[in-house]
């Protein structure tokens, strides 16, 4: 399969590849700047020591992450797992940009109340379900989700992602291996962007593509450029598509790049520069400009609207969640259980005192 | 009022439970028309259909990551662990996954998890094990641990009913060993976090739970014969959260306590109740705290070393006397 346009489309709204129209082409593109813009607003915040802990970036990855959350139906009820480089899937389900900066400055404001890291959030309504950080683990789990939706007979779709690193997991095989045997209604997204911290694919896995692995579950496997945000709408809409008719498990690769380090504090000393500048020039955001305005399906007006747009909310962001509060330190003890247990052990007397 | 064996009590527990709300499921490996390896749900099955006695591939963290996302979504999974010496495969999911899952991102994980447990069956290394303590200092789970058949029903009642995630760890020792009359209508639930007084006495106090709650009801017995002492026996019926204030009852009374568990001895639960007594009744003691547990090695296969290594009633008097003595 192809999504890139025909040069006879270049007029007719009609040549858009995977049936979106213009309107959803914008969304596309904001929601892959909004994903760089809001990483990078990050960044800085990192470097002024606003950011508590590690930042994880997905430069290079914007079209991965939103190209396949764009085609699960959010009014559905469809659902999805992150990881760590999937923050644009996120934002294609709703999460707010404020949100994800107060998770990384641990706000008490935050999602998980300065509980969880970065991306480590979910909200049920919105259709996303937190990771943690032991990779594989949210297969089994959405392996769980998708099975409720089989059972209660609803015709919701589940998509988790996974990497090249987090497919060496016992916890993946074991997921994807219940979700295959029950059909489950489960996109799996793995996305090989070359590296697990610092280890090449070659060293991860035996096999040239994390694809040919679908052949053992007994599943279908597709394989997409993930650097192409219409290829990868394209090719997840068709698995997603399947899930609810009952098709059960799609396994697709989508390859793409990591361009930064594992985190922020990681130099890359590893990688070769040669690579990075190649993949440079594979950049998913400036493909698909070109894309958009080669093609005629939107101008250059549009595209500055929508830069401004996500410009003025992460402004607003920014600035919202900078000089909000930490947590109140006693309330760690609240809500390991439903009810707090009966007595309180001594120690904990003398903190809630204090 | 019926003769039941505990583990028709759990069988019973477990269908009321299903017929009582249609969100509860089980999943595990053979439970489903083969009615599972003990077979704890015999007819379930027939009874429920395929879709809530879900056969599952031989994928520990994958039954118990699995019941976690249903229960995020509002189900009450039951998974079984065929025997629960395999729950060490899932152990990541559950400490790390399940029990955080409310504290870090407010998320409810109403499961229970669930097999035979113990020893005294010749079960060898891998189907005899006592997992407790390896779930215990993991905030976010609860774990109880079933003596009669009355609480083999009622805790299960209660474990499912729970909004949190409840390890049940039942002891195949006493699934056809031990009978109990049970009223055969009504709602029979066990609170979690409570413990039984099992015998009153005054002389001193023996502090258990699971299958031990016999070997120390049967060693009270000789102590009451052969010695004339009162001993009282508490069991504690939840580990966590454990119930401190039965605890400190019984020590106050007796002034002189030993702890009884069949699961091994450092780093065991009989540590963490002696460190809660000595931080809360210290001034109430008489004697020190004293342990009765298996020995520090894997559980052996051959009657004789199996008999060696495990608590055994005998172990119990002459601790008890030595307490008693001090």
């Amino acid at each position: 399969m192809t999504a890139r346009p025909a040069a006879a489309g270049r007029k007719a709204v009609a040549g858009i590849p995977a049936g979106l129209g213009r309107a959803q082409l914008l969304e596309l593109y904001y929601f892959m700047r909004l994903t760089r813009s809001l990483e990078e607003r990050l960044a800085n915040l990192y470097r002024q020591g606003k950011v508590i802990g590690g930042l994880f970036r997905s430069l290079g990855q914007e079209a991965d992450s939103v190209g396949s959350a764009f085609a699960l139906d959010r009014s559905a009820g469809d659902m999805l797992s992150p990881l760590i480089r999937n923050l644009g899937s996120l934002l294609v389900m709703g999460a707010l940009p404020v949100d994800v900066l107060r998770q990384y400055m641990a706000k008490a404001t935050s999602p998980t109340r300065g509980r969880e890291l970065n991306v480590h959030f979910g909200d049920l309504e919105r259709g996303f379900i937190g990771q943690i950080s032991h990779l594989g683990d949210m297969l089994p789990v959405m392996a769980g989700i998708t099975l409720t939706f089989q059972l209660r007979g609803e015709r919701r779709v589940g998509l988790v992602y996974v990497g090249d690193g987090a497919m060496s997991t016992g916890a993946f095989h074991e997921g994807m291996n219940l979700a295959a045997v029950r059909r489950l209604p489960l996109v799996v997204v793995a996305e090989n962007n070359g590296y697990s911290y610092s280890t090449t694919l070659e060293r991860q896995t035996a096999v040239p593509q994390l694809v040919l692995k679908a052949r053992a579950y007994g599943v279908r496997g597709e394989r997409a450029d993930g650097n192409d945000v219409l290829a990868v709408y394209d090719v997840t809409r068709r698995a997603v598509d399947r899930a609810r008719a009952g098709e059960g498990v799609t396994l697709i690769e989508l390859v793409t790049y990591r361009r930064k380090g594992h985190a922020e504090h990681d130099d890359q000393r590893y990688v070769p520069k040669d690579e990075l500048a190649r993949w440079e020039r594979n950049d998913p955001i400036d493909r698909f400009v070109r894309q958009l305005t080669d093609s005629g399906w939107a101008d250059a007006g549009e595209l500055e609207a929508a830069d401004a747009r996500v410009a003025g909310e992460l402004d607003a962001a920014v600035q919202a969640a900078q000089g909000e509060p930490l947590p109140e330190p006693a309330s760690a003890l609240e809500g390991v259980y439903v009810e707090p247990p009966r007595q309180a052990a001594p120690w904990q007397r003398e903190v809630t005192r204090g | 009022m019926a003769e039941v064996t505990y583990l028709e009590a759990l069988r019973q527990g477990l269908r009321e439970e299903m017929r009582r709300d249609e969100r509860v499921f089980i999943l595990g490996e053979d439970v489903g028309r083969y009615g599972g390896a003990f077979k704890v749900t015999e007819g379930f099955f027939e009874e429920f259909g395929e879709a809530r006695v879900i056969d599952t591939p031989i994928s520990e963290a994958a039954i118990v990551g699995a019941a976690a996302g249903a229960a995020h979504l509002g189900m009450r999974p039951v998974a079984e662990m065929q025997f629960i010496d395999f729950i060490s495969c899932a152990y990541d999911m559950l400490t790390n996954y399940v029990a955080t899952a409310r504290y870090r991102a407010n998320l409810a994980c109403p499961l229970v998890v669930r097999g035979p447990c113990g020893g005294y069956v010749r079960g060898g290394p891998f189907h005899s094990q006592n997992p407790e303590a390896a779930f215990l200092h993991t905030p976010g789970l609860k774990i109880v641990c079933p003596a009669t058949a009355r609480d083999a029903k009622g805790l299960i009642k209660a474990a499912i009913r729970d909004d949190d995630p409840v390890l049940y760890f039942e002891h195949k020792y006493l699934y056809r060993r031990i009978k109990e009359q049970l009223p055969e209508d009504g709602d029979l639930v066990t609170p979690i976090g409570r413990a039984r007084l099992a015998l009153e006495g005054t002389d001193l106090s023996i502090i258990t739970y699971s299958a031990m709650v016999w070997k120390a009801l049967e060693a009270a017995q000789v102590l009451e014969k052969e010695d004339g002492l009162h001993a009282e026996v508490l069991d504690l019926r939840t580990l966590l959260p454990m119930d401190d204030a039965a605890i400190l009852e019984t020590v106050k009374k007796t002034n002189r306590v030993m702890i009884v568990h069949e699961d091994t001895r450092t780093g065991g639960v009989a540590g963490e109740i002696a460190a809660r007594i000595n931080e809360s009744a210290f001034e109430w003691l008489d004697a020190p705290v004293l342990r009765v547990t298996a020995a520090d090695t894997p559980l052996p296969y051959a009657p004789t070393l199996e008999d060696f290594v495990l608590p055994q009633t005998a172990d119990i008097v002459s601790v008890a006397r030595k307490l008693a003595a001090y």
